[in-house]
């Protein structure tokens, strides 16, 4: 099938246009939150938070309440806990996140098991976006407005303290709570990746959209905008890869942000190696010729 | 002469151990004060705690006789080197703008005229032609010569530098000390942490004379006295002279 055909289909179903509309949302707000998370060095406290909402999904789906309420609290619970170890003992962070987010997920498989749904744990566990709901797409949308207002609200506190945080606790920015509030977006962006990505690939589209946009530009704003067309273009092409072959959406939209990322790795005007070595052996090619 | 700050028994522990004892000093509005002693006495500590930055165990701090947070917005920090992340993509000049962010309410941009002001600040400190530079790609010097341009920019009442004067080149050193001179001479209250004694005298009026207790606050040439600085340097001065340098003149 080329990208015509696909286009066709996607004027045809319906399932289609949902799917394709919460990938795009969904790219978007992982490529803007990404970049906050990846320029305060919690690349891997993302993906601990994004495991830890595990148990809260299988606990709302045994209620029978909506996902979102059970995964931002076992997500922010999950936050506060890998902050209280790592600073109450000689446990560092990161081993404080790796005990932490993996007893997390163990105790969401375990109820996940005893609600003996193996599909569903299947669904959340890698994605699956031709099965976007409308309640889903609402949830998604509602999630992307939040988290874009709250960056355009708090891009000038959020660039401060992430920078400069001494700066920033110095003038009276409450950066405690500015890290947790990160930690619950955090959590709802991982809840509105469910359906398309997954828990286990959400941290892919954090970190590599943001790490791409990363080695293009010197400005954050830049970076922003960038991250999340990084994310979109992800998105559709990871999508019509899904489609077109039948692969798990979740996989083909990490793939191509992946390919995405070793371009720029290799290529970037600025950072890219081609260049750089390009440039030192010019470089001793002159100092040769001297 | 009006009183900027007051420090009264400050105590700070790190990690169980008393690492700044019993500090009481005040400082007069207009002063320049380097915070001298030699390595682990504390001082860059015993400033953080001043600011709030870390807890403290004890100690009260006025700011022109108001709590320290009446003022907050009012006193610029410039961080050691070491704290800042240089591969930040952030430019030069929009480092010196965060310096009009404290002034700024919530959901306020900087205006066309904080632009204008930090790009005078930028001039002051001769560092204009390289604001669209990623701030990674600068020299020590020029790096520390932005951040003092950012502290311009805040308007402050109150400055405090730790370590400034670490790894940079002489050009620069020499423009920082002359706009911190005129800031001075603006009335403006400058604390420095600085750890090379031998232009403590010729750079600070004030100097404050620490090795985790206080050992002496007063003017630069009375501080710098023999038997006084011996105190603070007590280990080190036994050390050279086991090496035959004679140190009691």
């Amino acid at each position: 099938m080329n990208m015509f055909e696909f286009f066709q289909a996607l004027f045809q179903y319906e399932f289609l246009q949902k799917a394709l509309f919460t990938s795009v949302v969904v790219g978007v707000i992982c490529g803007i939150v990404g970049c906050f998370i990846i320029l305060r060095g919690m690349a891997l406290m993302g993906d601990a938070i994004s495991h830890a909402v595990l148990p809260g999904v299988a606990i709302s789906y045994m209620l029978g309440i909506n996902f979102f309420f059970g995964a931002v609290i076992t997500g922010v619970l999950t936050a506060v806990g890998i902050g209280y170890v790592s600073q109450n003992s000689r446990i560092k962070h990161d081993m404080a996140i790796g005990i932490m987010f993996t007893s997390m997920f163990a105790v969401g498989i375990v109820i996940i098991t005893m609600m003996k749904s193996s599909a569903d744990l299947y669904h959340i566990l890698f994605g699956n976006v031709l099965a976007v709901r409308m309640s889903d797409m609402w949830i998604t949308l509602g999630i992307g407005v939040l988290v874009i207002g709250l960056v355009v609200i708090f891009y000038k506190e959020l660039l401060v303290s992430t920078f400069d945080p001494t700066m920033a606790q110095s003038y009276g920015l409450p950066n405690k709570w500015i890290h947790y509030a990160l930690m619950a977006v955090l959590t709802m962006v991982t809840v509105a990746s469910l359906q398309t990505v997954g828990i286990v690939l959400v941290v892919a589209m954090l970190i590599t959209p943001a790490a791409t946009a990363y080695l293009l530009t010197n400005r954050l704003s830049v970076m922003i905008y960038l991250s999340a067309a990084l994310g979109i273009v992800a998105s559709v092409f990871g999508l019509y890869f899904s489609f077109t072959y039948n692969l798990a959406s979740g996989a083909t939209i990490v793939l191509v942000s992946a390919f995405l990322f070793a371009m720029a790795f290799f290529f970037s005007p600025s950072q890219g190696l081609v260049w750089k070595a390009h440039k030192s052996r010019r470089n001793r090619l002159e100092l040769m010729r001297k | 002469m009006e009183r900027a700050l007051k420090i009264d028994q400050l105590y700070v522990s790190y990690l169980g151990n008393q690492v700044v004892k019993d500090i009481t000093f005040s400082v007069e509005k207009g002063s320049l004060v380097g915070i001298i002693g030699p390595n682990g006495a504390g001082k860059s500590t015993m400033m953080k705690a001043v600011l709030n930055l870390i807890a403290k165990d004890k100690g009260e701090v006025e700011v022109f006789g108001e709590p320290l947070k009446k003022w907050k917005k009012r006193i610029a920090y410039v961080p050691q080197r070491s704290d800042i992340d240089w591969d930040f993509p952030i430019t030069v000049f929009d480092v010196v703008l965060l310096g009009t962010y404290p002034n700024l309410g919530l959901f306020k941009r900087p205006s066309k005229a904080d632009r204008k002001w930090a790009h005078e600040c930028l001039k002051t400190v001769g560092m204009d032609a390289f604001s669209n530079r990623q701030i990674g790609e600068l020299s020590g010097g020029q790096q520390q010569r932005v951040f003092l341009a950012r502290a311009l920019a805040q308007n402050a009442e109150l400055f405090f530098l730790d370590e400034p004067f670490v790894g940079i080149d002489v050009a620069s050193e020499e423009t920082i000390i002359h706009i911190l001179r005129d800031l001075k001479n603006e009335g403006k209250t400058i604390l420095v942490v600085h750890h090379d004694l031998s232009k403590a005298e010729s750079y600070f009026d004030h100097l404050l004379l620490l090795n985790k207790n206080m050992i002496q606050y007063g003017a630069s040439e009375e501080v710098l006295q023999p038997e006084v600085i011996t105190k603070a340097y007590a280990n080190q001065f036994s050390f050279l002279q086991t090496k035959g340098v004679n140190v009691t003149s």
